[in-house]
Protein backbone atom coordinates (compact mmCIF):
# COMPACT_ATOMS: atom_id res chain seq x y z
CA UNK A 1 0.00 0.00 0.00
CA UNK A 2 1.39 3.08 -1.22
CA UNK A 3 1.02 6.80 0.61
CA UNK A 4 -1.22 8.72 -1.78
CA UNK A 5 1.26 11.22 -2.69
CA UNK A 6 3.53 8.86 -4.13
CA UNK A 7 0.88 7.43 -6.05
CA UNK A 8 -0.16 10.58 -7.67
CA UNK A 9 1.51 11.24 -10.58
CA UNK A 10 1.27 14.97 -12.76
CA UNK A 11 -1.18 14.88 -15.10
CA UNK A 12 -1.58 17.46 -18.41
CA UNK A 13 -4.08 19.39 -16.69
CA UNK A 14 -1.67 20.26 -13.97
CA UNK A 15 0.91 21.84 -16.43
CA UNK A 16 -1.70 23.38 -18.48
CA UNK A 17 -3.01 24.98 -14.56
CA UNK A 18 -0.04 26.08 -13.68
CA UNK A 19 0.72 27.85 -16.94
CA UNK A 20 -2.42 29.09 -17.39
CA UNK A 21 -1.79 31.23 -13.62
CA UNK A 22 1.50 31.94 -14.77
CA UNK A 23 0.09 33.77 -17.83
CA UNK A 24 -2.36 35.73 -15.56
CA UNK A 25 0.44 36.79 -13.46
CA UNK A 26 2.62 37.65 -16.12
CA UNK A 27 -0.58 39.51 -18.27
CA UNK A 28 -0.83 41.64 -14.99
CA UNK A 29 2.98 42.49 -14.67
CA UNK A 30 2.83 43.85 -18.26
CA UNK A 31 -0.59 45.67 -18.10
CA UNK A 32 0.27 47.32 -14.11
CA UNK A 33 3.42 48.80 -14.46
CA UNK A 34 4.87 51.77 -14.71
CA UNK A 35 7.92 51.22 -15.91
CA UNK A 36 8.78 49.86 -19.22
CA UNK A 37 11.53 47.02 -18.31
CA UNK A 38 8.87 46.20 -15.89
CA UNK A 39 6.09 45.77 -18.70
CA UNK A 40 8.97 43.80 -20.85
CA UNK A 41 9.10 41.37 -17.54
CA UNK A 42 5.42 40.31 -17.90
CA UNK A 43 5.95 39.92 -21.77
CA UNK A 44 8.30 37.66 -20.83
CA UNK A 45 6.41 35.57 -18.65
CA UNK A 46 3.94 35.27 -20.68
CA UNK A 47 5.83 33.81 -23.26
CA UNK A 48 7.27 31.31 -20.72
CA UNK A 49 3.73 30.23 -19.29
CA UNK A 50 2.78 29.48 -23.18
CA UNK A 51 6.16 27.75 -23.76
CA UNK A 52 5.19 25.33 -20.52
CA UNK A 53 2.07 24.73 -21.86
CA UNK A 54 3.50 23.65 -25.53
CA UNK A 55 6.20 21.41 -23.77
CA UNK A 56 3.45 19.67 -21.57
CA UNK A 57 1.29 18.91 -24.57
CA UNK A 58 3.90 17.53 -26.51
CA UNK A 59 4.46 15.33 -22.94
CA UNK A 60 1.06 14.14 -22.97
CA UNK A 61 -0.76 14.43 -26.02
CA UNK A 62 -1.16 11.53 -28.54
CA UNK A 63 0.52 12.57 -31.90
CA UNK A 64 2.85 11.26 -34.68
CA UNK A 65 5.66 13.68 -34.39
CA UNK A 66 5.51 14.42 -30.69
CA UNK A 67 8.78 16.53 -30.25
CA UNK A 68 7.36 19.24 -32.75
CA UNK A 69 6.29 20.53 -29.42
CA UNK A 70 9.83 20.78 -28.16
CA UNK A 71 11.06 22.84 -31.65
CA UNK A 72 8.00 25.40 -31.74
CA UNK A 73 9.37 26.31 -27.77
CA UNK A 74 12.49 26.50 -29.79
CA UNK A 75 11.33 28.82 -32.28
CA UNK A 76 9.50 30.85 -29.11
CA UNK A 77 12.61 31.43 -27.62
CA UNK A 78 14.44 32.31 -30.08
CA UNK A 79 12.14 35.44 -31.26
CA UNK A 80 11.62 36.37 -27.60
CA UNK A 81 15.46 37.18 -27.06
CA UNK A 82 14.94 39.19 -30.64
CA UNK A 83 12.19 41.00 -28.92
CA UNK A 84 13.74 41.46 -25.93
CA UNK A 85 16.93 42.63 -27.70
CA UNK A 86 14.90 45.01 -29.52
CA UNK A 87 12.51 46.16 -26.61
CA UNK A 88 15.50 46.89 -24.47
CA UNK A 89 16.85 48.89 -26.78
CA UNK A 90 14.29 51.01 -27.54
CA UNK A 91 13.66 51.87 -23.98
CA UNK A 92 17.09 52.88 -23.62
CA UNK A 93 16.78 55.28 -26.89
CA UNK A 94 13.47 56.94 -25.39
CA UNK A 95 15.42 57.25 -21.97
CA UNK A 96 17.86 58.95 -24.09
CA UNK A 97 15.29 61.37 -25.40
CA UNK A 98 12.84 61.53 -22.48
CA UNK A 99 15.00 61.00 -19.40
CA UNK A 100 12.22 58.74 -18.11
CA UNK A 101 11.09 55.13 -19.46
CA UNK A 102 7.41 55.37 -17.67
CA UNK A 103 4.82 54.24 -19.80
CA UNK A 104 2.46 56.59 -18.48
CA UNK A 105 4.55 59.33 -19.08
CA UNK A 106 5.63 58.66 -22.94
CA UNK A 107 2.23 59.82 -24.86
CA UNK A 108 3.52 61.44 -27.80
CA UNK A 109 0.98 58.83 -29.51
CA UNK A 110 -1.94 59.96 -27.16
CA UNK A 111 -4.66 61.70 -29.01
CA UNK B 1 8.16 13.15 -9.36
CA UNK B 2 4.60 15.05 -8.47
CA UNK B 3 7.13 16.56 -5.15
CA UNK B 4 9.31 18.22 -7.73
CA UNK B 5 6.92 19.11 -10.09
CA UNK B 6 4.63 20.94 -7.21
CA UNK B 7 7.77 22.13 -5.76
CA UNK B 8 9.05 23.58 -8.85
CA UNK B 9 5.29 24.87 -9.76
CA UNK B 10 5.14 27.22 -6.46
CA UNK B 11 8.98 28.09 -7.05
CA UNK B 12 7.80 30.08 -10.47
CA UNK B 13 4.65 30.87 -9.18
CA UNK B 14 6.00 32.37 -6.18
CA UNK B 15 8.94 34.19 -8.31
CA UNK B 16 6.46 35.35 -10.31
CA UNK B 17 4.04 37.02 -7.68
CA UNK B 18 7.38 39.05 -5.74
CA UNK B 19 8.18 40.55 -9.20
CA UNK B 20 4.08 42.29 -8.73
CA UNK B 21 5.16 42.78 -5.26
CA UNK B 22 8.62 43.79 -4.57
CA UNK B 23 9.06 47.34 -4.12
CA UNK B 24 12.67 47.57 -6.12
CA UNK B 25 13.18 47.14 -10.17
CA UNK B 26 16.23 45.66 -9.62
CA UNK B 27 15.00 43.08 -7.00
CA UNK B 28 11.63 42.13 -9.29
CA UNK B 29 14.42 41.23 -12.00
CA UNK B 30 16.08 39.00 -9.98
CA UNK B 31 12.57 37.10 -8.84
CA UNK B 32 12.65 36.92 -12.76
CA UNK B 33 15.44 34.58 -13.16
CA UNK B 34 14.61 32.92 -10.16
CA UNK B 35 10.84 32.26 -12.16
CA UNK B 36 12.68 31.57 -15.38
CA UNK B 37 14.82 28.77 -13.30
CA UNK B 38 12.11 27.10 -12.25
CA UNK B 39 10.20 27.52 -15.34
CA UNK B 40 13.50 25.24 -16.87
CA UNK B 41 13.03 22.54 -13.93
CA UNK B 42 9.43 22.46 -14.91
CA UNK B 43 10.79 21.28 -18.20
CA UNK B 44 12.69 18.38 -16.71
CA UNK B 45 10.12 16.76 -15.19
CA UNK B 46 8.50 17.29 -18.35
CA UNK B 47 11.11 15.28 -19.84
CA UNK B 48 12.02 18.31 -22.30
CA UNK B 49 16.36 18.25 -21.52
CA UNK B 50 17.26 20.37 -24.39
CA UNK B 51 14.46 22.57 -24.20
CA UNK B 52 15.23 23.26 -20.24
CA UNK B 53 18.80 24.08 -20.91
CA UNK B 54 17.88 26.27 -23.45
CA UNK B 55 15.83 28.52 -21.16
CA UNK B 56 18.57 27.91 -18.58
CA UNK B 57 20.91 30.03 -21.05
CA UNK B 58 19.12 32.40 -23.29
CA UNK B 59 16.80 33.24 -20.30
CA UNK B 60 18.16 33.36 -17.45
CA UNK B 61 21.84 34.23 -18.80
CA UNK B 62 21.34 36.58 -21.90
CA UNK B 63 17.51 38.12 -21.28
CA UNK B 64 18.25 38.63 -17.68
CA UNK B 65 21.68 40.39 -18.50
CA UNK B 66 19.71 42.33 -21.17
CA UNK B 67 17.35 43.75 -18.78
CA UNK B 68 19.65 44.22 -16.08
CA UNK B 69 21.48 46.46 -18.59
CA UNK B 70 18.38 48.09 -19.58
CA UNK B 71 17.90 49.12 -16.13
CA UNK B 72 21.03 50.15 -15.31
CA UNK B 73 20.75 52.19 -18.45
CA UNK B 74 18.11 54.54 -17.35
CA UNK B 75 19.37 55.66 -13.96
CA UNK B 76 17.55 58.50 -13.43
CA UNK B 77 13.82 56.48 -14.45
CA UNK B 78 11.55 55.85 -11.32
CA UNK B 79 13.20 52.44 -10.09
CA UNK B 80 10.59 51.85 -7.74
CA UNK B 81 8.30 49.28 -9.60
CA UNK B 82 5.27 51.04 -9.15
CA UNK B 83 1.77 50.28 -10.72
CA UNK B 84 -0.21 52.17 -12.55
CA UNK B 85 -3.93 53.24 -12.96
CA UNK B 86 -4.71 50.02 -14.67
CA UNK B 87 -4.31 47.81 -11.66
CA UNK B 88 -7.85 46.77 -11.12
CA UNK B 89 -8.87 46.13 -14.37
CA UNK B 90 -5.69 44.63 -15.41
CA UNK B 91 -6.29 42.22 -12.04
CA UNK B 92 -10.16 41.08 -12.80
CA UNK B 93 -9.07 40.31 -16.76
CA UNK B 94 -6.12 38.38 -16.10
CA UNK B 95 -8.25 36.61 -12.94
CA UNK B 96 -10.76 35.97 -15.69
CA UNK B 97 -8.00 34.41 -17.78
CA UNK B 98 -6.81 32.31 -15.64
CA UNK B 99 -9.88 31.21 -14.39
CA UNK B 100 -11.42 30.48 -18.10
CA UNK B 101 -8.10 28.70 -19.17
CA UNK B 102 -8.04 26.64 -15.96
CA UNK B 103 -11.97 25.38 -16.33
CA UNK B 104 -11.26 24.75 -20.29
CA UNK B 105 -8.34 22.50 -19.34
CA UNK B 106 -10.46 20.74 -16.83
CA UNK B 107 -13.35 20.58 -18.78
CA UNK B 108 -11.96 19.24 -22.28
CA UNK B 109 -11.18 15.41 -23.02
CA UNK B 110 -7.43 15.42 -24.02
CA UNK B 111 -6.50 12.85 -26.43
CA UNK B 112 -3.51 11.88 -23.80
CA UNK B 113 -0.91 9.32 -25.14
CA UNK B 114 0.09 6.75 -22.71
CA UNK B 115 3.85 6.51 -24.36
CA UNK B 116 5.60 7.75 -20.98
CA UNK B 117 8.62 10.27 -21.22
CA UNK B 118 10.99 10.99 -23.83
CA UNK B 119 14.48 9.86 -22.73
CA UNK B 120 16.55 12.16 -24.79
CA UNK B 121 15.57 14.80 -26.71
CA UNK B 122 18.56 16.89 -28.81
CA UNK B 123 18.86 14.64 -31.44
CA UNK B 124 15.24 14.29 -32.59
CA UNK B 125 15.17 18.54 -31.90
CA UNK B 126 17.70 18.34 -34.36
CA UNK B 127 16.53 16.36 -36.91
CA UNK B 128 13.13 18.31 -36.92
CA UNK B 129 15.15 21.19 -37.40
CA UNK B 130 16.87 20.67 -40.34
CA UNK B 131 14.33 18.49 -42.27
CA UNK B 132 11.05 19.79 -41.54
CA UNK B 133 11.21 22.32 -39.99
CA UNK B 134 14.42 23.75 -42.22
CA UNK B 135 12.71 26.91 -43.50
CA UNK B 136 11.49 28.50 -40.29
CA UNK B 137 14.56 27.64 -38.88
CA UNK B 138 16.79 29.83 -41.66
CA UNK B 139 13.87 32.37 -40.83
CA UNK B 140 14.37 32.75 -36.86
CA UNK B 141 18.28 33.13 -37.90
CA UNK B 142 17.85 35.99 -40.40
CA UNK B 143 15.07 37.26 -37.72
CA UNK B 144 18.05 37.70 -34.78
CA UNK B 145 20.23 38.77 -37.61
CA UNK B 146 17.50 41.78 -38.04
CA UNK B 147 16.78 42.33 -34.44
CA UNK B 148 20.67 42.73 -33.65
CA UNK B 149 21.33 45.21 -36.02
CA UNK B 150 18.18 46.92 -35.46
CA UNK B 151 19.32 47.02 -31.53
CA UNK B 152 22.73 48.75 -32.60
CA UNK B 153 21.15 51.13 -34.67
CA UNK B 154 18.57 52.31 -32.18
CA UNK B 155 20.70 52.77 -29.40
CA UNK B 156 23.86 54.09 -31.20
CA UNK B 157 25.20 57.55 -30.55
CA UNK B 158 25.84 59.65 -33.91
Amino acid sequence: MTPPLLDARVDLEHVLVVGAVLFAIGMYVALSKKNAVAVLMGIELMLNAVNLTFIGFARFIESPRPIDGHVFAIFVITVAAAEAAVALALAVAVYRHRETIDVDRISLLRW
Amino acid sequence: MVIAFWTLAALTLGAAAMIIVVRNLLHAVLFLILSFIGVAGLYITLSADFVAVAQILIYAGAIAVLMIFAVMLTPRSSRNNAGNFLQLPALVLSGLIAAGAAIVAYETEWREADRGSFDTTAAQIGDALLSPFVLPFEIASVLLVAAMIGAIVLVRED
